[in-house]
């Protein structure tokens, strides 16, 4: 096996298996009041984790980033389609882009 | 069928979001004079964006192999708690071979919509999620190998904003509906600048500061929001 091939398997793997483990084994298994909120508050945090601070460096142009991110969150904040959140942000640091 | 169609729809704003980063991830490989055979393969057995331009880069820098795949698990592992919280979420009694066949496809992205769906998560749905996630991945990554297919570069940066509006657009209309999340929500914005503010004097790669700040918030938050008795206020 070539050392590159060798790569791609081992970053499979350990990627895979985090992904795996918990899905596969926890149901089942009764975890304490105090974890199951822990996890149900981990997509919140996760997501928040990501959006800040990685936002800002998304565009190549911190100002543009923010303008994307007050669109997207005024589309959100209103009940609109995901994809309509989605494009509304993009072409919001497209036009500013052109401006700015 | 229905959950499963429903599943690729939900899918769309991410395939918007991954085929300008598919194709610029090929592009980059094949610059680093990485083949095409495996730059696809990478992105056919990893399937983690951020961990597979890590890579490229750290390969053109001449990192041994043993590295690469080490700085691979810290980035990814994020997907460990991702999976747990998933795990609370969908529907009882899934068979184990096919609960390991939709842990594959756990990404950031994959784990937002199924996260914060409203209903029990069905496997038939997140098939579809994962599915054509992973398909715009592929796929996207092949094109930018080959080339010819990249964006104009004023459109490629807008790009680069859409997978962070998806994240806000999911988390938003979450928020609006439950006090608790939006102050665990303040929270991590909180610990989360002050760790990237810490790591600019320690030293603290971006896997470990998204695993650290999101296990610290939610902490934070079980510990308000369980009371002594152990039971949930939530």
């Amino acid at each position: 096996m070539s050392e590159k091939i060798l790569l791609v398997v081992g970053m499979a793997a350990v990627t895979y298996g985090p992904r795996m483990l918990p899905l596969v084994f926890l149901p089942g298994i009764r975890l304490s009041p105090f974890l199951e909120i822990f996890l149900k508050f981990v997509p919140v945090t996760v997501l928040t984790a990501l959006i800040v601070p990685g936002i800002f460096n998304s565009t190549g142009q911190p100002l543009t980033a923010v303008i994307g991110a007050g669109v997207a969150f005024i589309l959100a904040f209103k009940d609109q389609n995901l994809i309509l959140v989605v494009l509304g942000a993009i072409f919001s640091v497209f036009l500013s882009g052109l401006i700015l | 069928m229905e959950e499963f169609k429903n599943g690729i729809k939900a899918a769309i704003p991410i395939a918007i979001g991954y085929i300008p980063i598919a194709l610029t991830f090929g592009l980059l490989a094949k610059s680093n004079e990485i083949s095409f055979y495996i730059t696809t393969l990478m992105s056919l057995l990893v399937f983690a964006g951020a961990s597979q331009f890590v890579a490229v880069n750290l390969l053109a820098l001449g990192t041994g192999t043993g590295e690469i795949i080490l700085t691979t698990f810290i980035l990814n592992f994020r997907h460990f708690l991702m999976s747990a919280s998933l795990s609370q979420k969908m529907a009882e009694n899934i068979d184990k071979k096919l609960l390991s066949l939709l842990a594959f496809g756990i990404t950031d992205e994959t784990f937002s919509i199924a996260s914060l769906k409203k209903n029990e998560l069905k496997p038939a749905f997140m098939l579809g999620l994962n599915l054509l996630s992973y398909l715009a991945w592929v796929v996207g990554t092949a094109a930018g190998h080959r080339g010819g297919a990249v964006l104009p570069d004023s459109l490629q940066s807008s790009m680069g904003i859409a997978l962070y509006a998806m994240f806000i657009g999911l988390l938003v209309p979450s928020l609006k509906e439950s006090s608790s999340e939006t102050i665990v929500a303040l929270i991590t914005v909180i610990v989360s600048l002050i760790f990237y503010f810490l790591s600019k004097y320690i030293s603290l790669s971006e896997g470990w500061r998204i695993i650290i700040v999101t296990i610290i918030s939610a902490f934070i938050g079980a510990l308000i929001y369980s009371d002594k008795g152990g039971r949930s206020r939530v």
